[in-house]
């Protein structure tokens, strides 16, 4: 068959998975030539990925959730509330930073539990458990920063979290202006890829799975390292990676690990698929279900970190539709209301559309009334064309 | 013109990897009833859904005429309209709602448009019961009839539109011998009406019995069409014309070697239903020794599967009473993980509802259960896993394009073949198999019981729970008769007979 013959074919048997990459690419075209490139500055696009990082581990959280047919609805004034107490536990109980993070974490990972308890113990839809959990955590919120209103945090290491970038060589003459790290970086990256889909390819065709063809395997290897090498190329160019960013990656690195390749990811998707065909097989329901809420909550105490250390302060308002965006973004990305379907890398990539169409709006200068219209028919369109390729590929 | 109310031409319909239909031909004689028969993935159901517009013209080529005069439907409603009904074997029934609720479900009689005339929905309904000959109350819920009633319920809500070509996609699988004869009066009494049917079926003694035509499809193609009043249809034919050999014994012969050692025992078990507020096991006693097929036969709905769930950690919640030594020791399993462990399986019979994750491809679905076995530090193993998925689908010889196929996209029978592997995958001692062959052609029968003697002559033990008394008789060592949730008898296959467990199964 013809290169261009066996391009269509990949591309339409794969329209779903690609279909989210290629509408995140028209937003970026689109925002970039109405902004006159203003958007793909180096400084927006570093930018727009600080902005994504709070976001994306929530979303990512959220899809495993929505992956076992639940919904959690109390993340976002959680992480709010979580930020609020590591501020506090910053600046009133004076504990350095290495103590308040995992403190955060852990009050996450308990504050998950306890939203799992009624609906893995008592069977109470996971809707109202966490609509429960929505009140009481805007209601902690708002109590514990009652006294003193927004509280400033004054502690550079934690801020750096959600502000700083990695360090760089000391002072090389080789390409003044860039930060030299990242580009390493990325080009390791862009290394480690193409050894790992090579070696990969080799396994499958060892064991006779199918492959694509060798033309379009390269097209596919040069497309990846392209996108990887352009954003950090764009990266360097400002200060280089920001913390966020590698926690981002670092988060949604170990989540597509643990789903795509562990027995736990197994059971995850397999109670997803059929709940009762799941406890028959052995899995415990139950406890998968305590496992996957904690997590959702541990990633809401990470966004509540992030949150509040890029705005080096915890207000009152703090958290307020985050689940909204996380479970938008999670639908974007291509997760199943019907359970079982749904990668965590499709929910990173609904994030960015999310945040890429804030950033672009705010750069036209379009109110945010508008934007919030923008936002809501992206997400309808987004969800639309996922049935519609679901069904067609039935 | 002729006297056919169907004529279906070089009908072809493919999926990816798979054609499902290569120019099959199937005509219909006005006022039959058309039995098609054919092995596991041959087509049949493909075929009638391209019939009733599941599939609308145009993802598939060929024609359909309907007296005479071509069809192009673009979906179910077309083909409703111009009076073909077509039940599934997945009955579609809303089990919360009332029986006439369900009967005119999506064309509710009005006189306004607005209101929905419950008095009069009543009445026709009745009047559609009595047609069908089922005695209940049109108020009493779906979810609390049997199967065989519901398959009825259906064929009302079918009747009352104008049908003149009704289709059943395995009705019988899952009823009992009572219920089946029920539906044949049924359909006979239809017949006499002018209501034409096309009836898919594994069991061939039924079509033998009912079918006035059968067609028989392999491999997606038409083999033959067979005249039953010419004496043109047997047992053997049908056999040879589905599976292409012949298949002498049914029940293949087994080594016998059931041991002494008691391998699993079960003392005066009680069983709540805190669900349903009853009872649903009464002062069960039981044991199963080493090498043994034992058979548990009963109607439907007499506590057979409350029995295997039971034993297999009681996933459901029953509060339960009574002992289980499991090699002379005492055993308590609150979870089905730890009834695994200890070397106990258990096929579902309903592997849509509880048995397989459809959207998930066959080789994670026959891993599901054992992951450890392709896994090493909690990490899957994929190519152990191909490879291993790769032998069992052999072993079954389970129909797919590739064993990364959607279980979704397999027919029928092929999706039981993968339930089974699937627990065959975790190596048991104790195989408890609930209705092993519902809905599986007669060759893939004849790989399962020969999966089950090869098990047995290990060592392995087997419980068998079936509706089929043939099967019973033909496969097990000993036979425990269910009644009501209650052990009604026991007795070695040498003594028993039909007659005899139906006695048992019935007071
Ligand atoms: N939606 C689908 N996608 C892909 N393949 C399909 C799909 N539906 C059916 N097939 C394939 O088409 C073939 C015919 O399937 P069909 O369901 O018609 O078989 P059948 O004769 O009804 O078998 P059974 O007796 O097991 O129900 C099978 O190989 C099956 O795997
Ligand atoms: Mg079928």
């Amino acid at each position: 068959m013809s290169f261009y013959g066996d391009l269509k074919k990949i591309i339409k048997s794969n329209i779903r998975e690609y279909g989210m990459y290629i509408a995140l690419l028209a937003i970026f075209i689109f925002f970039t030539v109405a902004t006159n490139g203003i958007f793909i500055s180096s400084r927006n696009i570093s930018n727009l990925l600080n902005q994504t990082g709070y976001i994306a581990v929530l979303a990512v959280g959220m899809t495993l959730v929505i992956v076992i047919r639940h919904i959690d609805l109390s993340v976002g004034f959680l992480a709010g509330f979580l930020g609020a107490v590591a501020a506090i536990a910053l600046t009133q109980w004076n504990l350095p930073v290495f103590v308040v993070i995992p403190l955060v974490m852990a009050l996450g990972i308990v504050a998950g539990l306890v939203t799992a308890f009624p609906v893995a113990q008592m069977g109470i839809p996971s809707f109202v458990a966490s609509l429960a959990g929505w009140l009481i955590y805007r209601g902690l919120l708002l109590l514990v920063t009652l006294r003193t209103g927004t509280i400033i945090i004054p502690n550079d290491t934690y801020n750096a979290i959600g502000n700083g970038f990695i360090p760089d060589f000391p002072e090389i003459s080789f390409l003044p202006g860039m930060h030299k790290i990242t580009l390493l970086i990325g080009v390791i990256a862009v290394i480690l890829n193409i050894v790992g889909e090579i070696k990969n390819r080799k396994n499958k065709i060892a064991y006779n799975f199918e492959v694509v063809p060798m033309n379009m395997f390269i097209v596919k290897l040069i497309v990846i390292s392209a996108i990887i090498l352009g954003i950090t190329w764009v990266l360097a160019g400002y200060n280089g990676l920001s913390w966020t960013v590698v926690i981002m990656l670092a988060v949604v690195m170990v989540y597509h690990y643990v789903t795509t390749k562990t027995v736990l990811g197994r059971y995850i998707y397999a109670i997803g698929g059929n709940p009762e065909a799941a406890e028959l097989s052995g899995i415990d329901v139950k406890k998968m279900t305590f496992m996957v809420f904690g997590s959702m909550g541990m990633m809401a105490a990470l966004s509540g970190i992030l949150f509040s250390s890029r705005l080096q302060s915890a207000t009152t308002t703090a958290g307020s539709l985050f689940e909204m965006d996380a479970i938008a973004a999670a639908y974007i990305g291509g997760v199943s209301a019907a359970g079982g379907v749904g990668k965590v890398t499709g929910s990173l990539i609904g994030a960015l559309v999310m945040t890429s169409l804030t950033s672009g709006m705010n750069l036209m200068g379009i109110d945010i009334s508008s934007q919030y219209v923008v936002r809501g028919m992206v997400l309808l369109l987004a969800v639309i064309f996922d049935v519609a390729t679901r069904r067609a590929s039935k | 013109m002729n006297d056919h109310i169907l004529e279906m031409k070089f009908i072809t319909k493919e999926f990816p990897g798979v054609k499902a239909l290569d120019e099959v031909s199937f005509s219909v004689k006005r006022g039959e009833i058309h039995c098609l028969v054919g092995e596991n993935g041959a087509g049949k159901s493909t075929l009638m859904k391209v019939l009733s517009g599941v599939y609308p013209f145009g993802e598939y080529t060929g024609e359909i005429y309907l007296n005479g005069v071509e069809q192009k439907f673009s979906g179910i409603n077309d083909s409703k309209k111009a009076g073909i009904a077509i039940i599934y074997q997945e009955l579609a029934l809303i089990p919360e709602m009332s029986v006439y609720e369900n009967i005119f479900l999506g064309h509710e009689i009005s006189n306004n448009g607005i209101a929905v005339n419950w008095n009069e929905t009543i009445k026709q309904a009745t009047e559609m019961l009595k047609k069908v000959r089922l005695n209940v109350n049109p108020a009493t819920k779906v979810k609390d009839l049997g199967v065989g009633k519901q398959q009825l319920i259906e064929i009302a809500k079918a009747l009352t539109q104008d049908v003149k070509l009704l289709i059943l996609d395995e009705p019988t699988s899952s009823l009992n011998e009572d219920d089946c004869e029920n539906l044949f009066e049924l359909l006979r009494d239809l017949k006499k009406h002018g209501v034409t049917s096309i009836l898919i079926s594994h069991k061939l003694k039924e079509v033998i019995n009912i079918g006035d035509t059968v067609t028989v499809l392999r491999d997606g193609r038409t083999i033959s069409t067979l005249d039953a009043h010419k004496g043109e249809v047997s047992e053997n034919v049908l056999i040879k014309q589905m599976v292409g050999r012949e298949i002498n014994n049914i029940y293949p012969p087994r080594r016998k070697a059931v041991g002494n050692e008691v391998v699993l025992e079960v003392k005066n078990l009680n069983a709540y239903n805190p669900r349903i507020g009853r009872d649903v096991l009464k002062d069960i006693n039981f044991n199963i020794k080493k090498g043994e097929i034992v058979g548990f036969a009963g109607l439907v709905g007499s506590g057979r599967t409350e029995l295997a769930l039971s034993l297999f950690g009681n996933p459901v919640g029953y509060q339960i009473e009574g002992e289980l030594y499991i090699n002379g020791k005492k055993k308590k399993f609150n979870h089905p993980r730890q009834a695994i462990k200890a070397g106990v399986a258990y096929v579902t019979e309903d592997r849509k509802g509880n048995g397989l994750i459809l959207i998930q491809d066959v080789k994670q679905n026959i891993s599901l259960a054992n992951l450890d076995r392709v896994s090493m530090r909690g990490v899957v193993n994929e190519n152990s896993e191909f490879t291993i998925a790769t032998e069992y689908k052999d072993a079954l010889d389970i129909r797919t394009p590739s064993i990364e196929q959607k279980v979704l996209n397999l027919s029928g029978g092929n999706q039981q073949k993968v339930s089974v592997a699937k627990w065959l995958f975790v190596d048991p001692e104790i195989l408890i198999l609930d209705e092993p062959t519902r809905g599986i052609d007669v060759g893939a029968k004849y790989e399962i019981y020969t999966i089950m003697n090869r098990l047995a002559e290990e060592g392995k033990s087997i419980i068998m729970i079936s509706s089929e008394l043939p099967e019973i008789l033909g496969m097990s060592d000993r036979i425990y008769v269910v009644s009501s949730g209650r052990i009604s008898g026991e007795m070695p296959v040498e003594e028993a007979t039909q007659e005899k467990i139906m006695h048992m199964a019935t007071n």
